[in-house]
C-alpha cells in the first residue's frame, strides 16, 4: 500500500507507478477496484478555516469527522450533509473529505443547496502523468478559466487524486422541523412532495419511505430549517396544505434525516442496492415498471423523488440484478442508475455507473486519455477499458 | 490588444464558404456584406472591435450543426454569440472567423412545475426565461444586471452570477441539462431534468467554458418558486472598512440574506446626482434584501440592523414599502449608467476572500492615488464579488492605457490575497493575458488538454481565455 504524507510525495509516487492504483480515502463506499491501493489519509489537516467567509480549506485525506467537529465550534457545517456510507456498505473506516468530493456525494438537502460539487471553491490534485494542478480558488464566485473543480468533482478519482479542497460552509440554523405523514402510497406521496417543493416554504428534505423501509405502511417527511420564528410558520403552513400526522423538532427532526441519508433502513435487508436519479413525476411509474418486469424492490425515494433508492428482494436479485431492466425503462424516462451494493458475481458482471451514448463516452474516454494517459487510475471503473 | 493573423488561407475561401452556408441556412441568415458583418464587431468590451468575416444566424440545433459542420470542414474558426452584451470581450471576432449568433433560437420548449425546470432555446433572454414561468409563482435565479439582453447560451458560457447568487448560486448551481453541438457538427445531450450526472460532469465542465467547448443551443434550467415577499435595508457607514467588518459579521451570524451590496462614496454621490434615491451623506452603504413572509423578514431584519448597529451606522433604513424598496435599489440598479454619464469607466471583476475587503480597498485607493485615476466601486459584498469601476476619458491620449495598467494591478491584487481575476463576466480577451498570474503552466496546460478533446483542431472562439503565446502551438 501507498500512503503519501505530502502532495509532493503523491506526485512522485504517481509518476513511479507502472501497475494500476487503487485510490481511496476511508475505503468506506466499497467500490470495486483492482490494483495496489494508494491511501490518502497522510493528506491531512485544516489548512484554513475563516468562518466570517464561510470557506474551509483542508488535505483530502482529512476525515469528515473532523471537519464536522471543527466546523461546529463555530456553529458552521458542510451544508451539503454527506452521505455516510458505512452501514449500509457493512464497511469500517473513516469517510474522507477526498473520498466525498472525488464521488460528488450529497444527501437529503441536496434539492435545496446542492451537492459537493457545488460547495467545492477549490481543488488540488496529482494528474495520471504525476503533474501537480490547481484549479478555483477559496472565492464563491470564480469564472477565471475553464471548472475543473466541478469536471474532478464526481471523477472517481479516474482523472486525478485529490490533494486539497477549498469549501464553501454554511452556518447551522436556529431550528429544523419536519412533517411526518404515515400511510400514503408512493404516487400520492411523491405528488405531496414535489407539492411542497413548489411552494415559498423553502423545503430542505422531501422525503418518502415505503412499508418495508418505515413504519405504518409508507412515511411522507418534509424538512424545513431556518430561525425559529420562520420554522414554526412555514411548517405551519405546509401542514395545512399537505397534512402532517406528526411534527418532529431539533434533533428528533435530525435524527430521521440521517437515516435517509445514510439509507440506514436498507443496512439489515441483504442483497444489491441500486442508486437511482431521475425526475420526481415519473417515480411512481418506474417503480410500477420495474415491479411489473418482476423486479420487486422496497424503495426510498428521497429528493421529492428525483433519487430513488432502490433494494431489490432476494427473489428479483439474480442474473444481472435487474440491471437492463433499470437502464432500459431510465432510457425510456430520463436518468441514470448506479451500482452500490452488490455480491461479487453481480459486481463481475453489471457496470458500476450506467454506460452513456457513445459522444459522450468519446469525450470521457478523451479526458481520461489526457489525464491518465498511462490507464492508472482506478482504471476501468467509470467506464470498461 | 494582440489578436492573431488573420488567416489569408480563410479569408480567401469566404465566397466559398458563403456560397455553402447559404445552401443550409435561409438566405437572410447569413451575412457577409462588410456593411454589415460590422453590428458584430465587438460585443460591450467597446475598447475592441473587429468585424468578422461572416455572420450566421441558424434558428435551429440542426442549422447550427450544418454551419458548423461547414466550418470545420473549412478549418474556419467560430465565434458564439449570444446577444454581445459580455464585458469582457468573450465574443469579440477574428477578421476570419464565422460569427453564430444564437438569438433566433429563442422559444421556450418546456415547462414542468411538478419536476421545476424550464427547457429553452439558447437565445432567450434571461429575464424572459423569469417571464415565461413568473405567473404561474416560479423565477430564474441568476440575475446578471443585463438580464433584459443577455442570453442563456451566454449565460452558460460564463457561468453567469447576479446581485441575488448569494443565496441562489450561479448560472452552474442553476443548470440541468444542454443540448450542445460540437464543432465537428455532432450534436450532444448532456444532463437533463435529473440532479447529478452519472458520469463525469461534463454540464460543470461545460458551463464557464465561453464558448470554446461546443455551441449550446438548448438548455435544461432549474426554476424555483418564488418567495413570499422581500425587503431591503440600507445602511450607511462612516468608512469602507467598517462597512466590510458589518458584512464579515452578518454572515458569521448565519442569516442568509439574498443579496449584500456595497457602494463607496464616490458611487453614492454619482447615483445621488443620476436617480436621486435620497441615500444618506456616508462614506459607504450596504443595501441588505432578506425574503420571505412579513413576519419571516422581520425576524431576519432584526439580527441584521442588531449587528449593523454595533458598528456605528450613520443610517439604518428599513423599507416600509414596496416602494420605498424600489427607491433603495434605484441607486444600485442605475449604479453604471450613472458612472457612464460622467465618465468612461472600466468595470473590474475580481473576487477576493470577504475577509480581506477592507485592506483590498484601502490598497486600491493607493493604486487609485498612483495612477491618477479615480475608483468608485460598487460590488457584491456578501461574496466578495468586487465590481471597481476604474473613472478615465477616453479622448485624453494615454488614458485608455493608464487604465488598463491600473486595472491589472487591481486584479492582481485580488489574486494576491487569496481571490481571483473575474468573478463572473469571465475572462474573454480582457484578462486573457493575466492568467498567468493565476495559474502556473500545468494548471493552464490541464486545462488546455480539455480544449484539445472537444475541439482538437481550436476553432471555437479563438484567442481567448489562454495567453496567446500559452496556446500559439495548439492554434497553429
Amino acid at each position: 500500500m501507498l500512503r503519501p504524507e505530502s502532495e509532493a510525495e503523491l506526485a512522485e509516487m504517481i509518476r513511479a507507478a507502472h501497475a494500476p492504483l487503487a485510490i481511496r480515502g476511508g475505503a468506506t463506499r466499497g467500490l470495486p477496484l483492482p490494483g495496489e491501493a494508494l491511501d490518502t489519509t497522510g493528506l491531512h489537516g485544516i489548512r484554513l478555516y475563516e468562518p466570517g467567509a464561510l470557506t474551509l480549506v483542508v488535505g483530502a485525506g482529512t476525515p469528515i469527522k473532523e471537519i464536522d467537529t471543527i466546523l461546529a465550534e463555530k456553529d458552521q457545517r458542510m451544508a451539503f450533509e454527506p452521505m455516510d456510507h458505512r452501514a449500509l456498505m457493512a464497511t469500517q473506516g473513516e469517510p474522507t473529505i477526498g473520498g466525498v468530493t472525488a464521488a460528488n456525494i450529497s444527501g437529503p438537502r441536496r434539492i435545496q443547496v446542492g451537492a459537493a460539487r457545488d460547495h467545492m471553491l477549490g481543488v488540488r490534485f496529482v494528474t495520471g502523468t504525476g503533474d501537480i494542478v490547481k484549479n478555483g480558488g477559496r472565492v464563491m464566485k470564480n469564472v477565471t478559466g475553464y471548472d475543473l473543480v466541478k469536471l474532478m468533482a464526481g471523477s472517481f478519482g479516474t482523472l486525478g487524486v485529490l490533494s486539497e479542497l477549498s469549501l464553501k460552509v454554511q452556518a447551522i440554523p436556529e431550528a429544523e422541523a419536519t412533517l411526518i405523514l404515515r400511510g400514503q402510497d408512493m404516487r400520492t406521496a411523491v405528488a405531496d412532495l414535489t407539492r411542497a417543493m413548489g411552494t415559498a416554504f423553502d423545503v430542505s428534505g422531501a422525503a418518502w419511505l415505503d412499508a418495508s423501509a418505515s413504519d405504518g405502511g409508507g412515511e411522507r417527511r418534509i424538512r424545513v430549517e431556518g430561525m425559529a420564528g420562520s420554522v414554526a410558520y412555514r411548517s405551519e403552513r405546509l401542514a395545512d396544505l399537505l397534512g402532517a400526522d406528526h411534527v418532529a423538532t431539533g434533533n428528533q427532526s435530525a435524527v430521521l434525516w440521517q437515516q435517509v441519508r445514510d439509507v440506514t433502513p436498507f443496512a439489515n435487508r441483504p442483497g444489491t442496492v441500486w442508486k437511482v436519479s431521475t425526475r420526481p413525476s415519473i417515480a411512481a411509474d418506474f417503480c410500477g415498471a420495474l415491479t411489473s418486469r418482476g423486479i420487486a424492490h422496497s424503495v426510498i425515494a428521497d429528493w421529492s423523488g428525483g433519487l430513488l433508492w432502490l433494494s431489490l428482494d432476494a427473489e428479483a436479485d439474480t442474473q444481472d440484478a435487474g440491471a437492463a431492466a433499470i437502464r432500459q425503462e431510465l432510457a425510456r424516462y430520463g436518468g441514470h442508475a448506479t451500482l452500490i451494493r452488490a455480491n461479487p458475481d453481480i459486481r463481475a458482471k453489471v457496470a458500476t455507473f450506467q454506460p452513456q451514448p457513445p459522444a459522450l463516452e468519446r469525450i470521457a474516454a478523451g479526458l481520461r486519455e489526457k489525464f491518465d494517459p498511462r490507464q492508472i487510475l482506478n482504471p476501468g471503473l467509470m467506464a470498461p477499458l | 490588444m494582440q489578436m492573431p493573423v488573420p488567416d489569408p488561407r480563410i479569408l480567401s475561401q469566404k465566397d466559398a464558404l458563403v456560397g455553402a452556408l447559404r445552401k443550409v441556412l435561409p438566405g437572410d441568415a447569413v451575412i457577409s456584406d462588410p456593411a454589415e458583418t460590422r453590428a458584430y464587431e465587438c460585443d460591450a468590451l467597446t475598447a475592441y472591435r473587429c468585424p468578422p468575416m461572416i455572420a450566421v444566424l441558424p434558428a435551429s440545433t440542426a442549422e447550427v450543426s450544418a454551419v458548423l459542420r461547414l466550418c470545420h470542414l473549412y478549418g474556419v474558426p467560430v465565434v458564439p454569440r449570444g446577444s454581445g452584451t459580455s464585458l469582457a470581450g468573450g465574443a469579440l471576432p477574428t477578421a476570419d472567423c464565422v460569427i453564430l449568433g444564437v438569438a433566433r433560437m429563442n422559444k421556450v420548449l418546456e415547462r414542468n412545475y411538478p419536476d421545476r425546470f424550464i427547457r429553452v432555446e439558447s437565445g432567450m433572454t434571461n429575464l424572459s426565461v423569469t417571464g415565461a414561468v413568473e405567473e404561474d409563482g416560479f423565477f430564474y435565479a441568476p440575475d446578471p444586471s443585463s438580464q433584459l439582453a443577455c442570453a442563456i447560451a451566454g449565460n452558460i458560457a460564463m457561468n453567469s452570477g447576479g446581485a441575488h447568487c448569494l443565496k441562489y448560486g450561479v448560472t452552474t448551481n442553476n443548470l440541468l441539462g444542454v443540448t450542445m453541438v460540437m464543432m465537428d457538427g455532432d450534436v450532444v445531450e448532456i444532463g437533463g431534468a435529473h440532479l447529478d450526472p452519472g458520469a463525469l460532469d461534463l454540464l460543470g465542465l461545460i458551463c464557464g467554458s465561453e464558448g470554446q467547448l461546443g455551441v449550446v443551443t438548448e438548455a435544461t434550467l432549474r426554476i424555483l418558486p418564488k418567495p413570499e415577499g422581500a425587503r431591503p435595508v440600507l445602511i450607511g457607514f462612516n468608512s469602507n472598512e467598517v462597512a466590510g467588518a458589518c458584512v464579515r459579521d452578518i454572515i458569521e451570524a448565519g442569516v442568509l440574506p439574498v443579496a449584500i451590496e456595497f457602494m463607496d462614496r464616490p458611487c453614492i454621490e454619482a447615483t445621488e446626482a443620476f436617480a436621486h434615491a435620497g441615500y444618506p451623506d456616508c462614506e459607504a452603504l450596504l443595501i441588505v434584501e432578506v425574503e420571505g413572509s412579513d413576519a419571516e423578514i422581520d425576524e431576519q431584519l432584526a439580527v441584521i440592523t442588531g449587528i449593523a448597529q454595533r458598528h456605528d451606522p450613520v443610517a439604518v433604513r428599513q423599507s416600509q414599502s414596496a416602494e420605498e424598496s424600489g427607491r433603495i435599489w434605484l441607486g444600485r440598479k442605475s449604479a453604471f449608467g450613472a458612472m457612464g454619464q460622467i465618465n468612461d469607466y472600466m468595470c473590474l471583476d475580481g473576487t477576493i476572500p470577504v475577509s480581506e475587503l477592507p485592506t483590498v480597498l484601502r490598497r486600491m485607493s493607493d493604486l487609485s492615488d498612483e495612477y491618477g485615476l479615480k475608483v468608485a466601486n460598487v460590488f457584491h459584498a456578501g461574496d466578495g464579488n468586487l465590481h471597481p469601476l476604474i473613472l478615465f476619458d477616453a479622448n485624453t491620449d494615454g488614458q485608455l492605457d493608464t487604465c488598463e495598467a491600473m486595472g491589472a494591478e487591481i486584479l492582481k491584487l485580488c489574486v494576491e490575497v487569496g481571490g481571483c481575476l473575474t468573478g463572473e463576466h469571465g475572462v474573454g480577451v480582457e484578462k486573457r493575458d493575466l492568467m498567468t498570474h493565476q495559474y502556473a503552466p500545468a494548471d493552464l496546460e490541464a486545462q488546455m488538454a480539455v480544449k484539445d478533446v472537444f475541439d482538437p483542431a481550436w476553432l471555437l472562439n479563438p484567442a481567448k481565455v489562454f495567453p496567446l503565446d500559452t496556446s500559439d502551438a495548439r492554434r497553429a
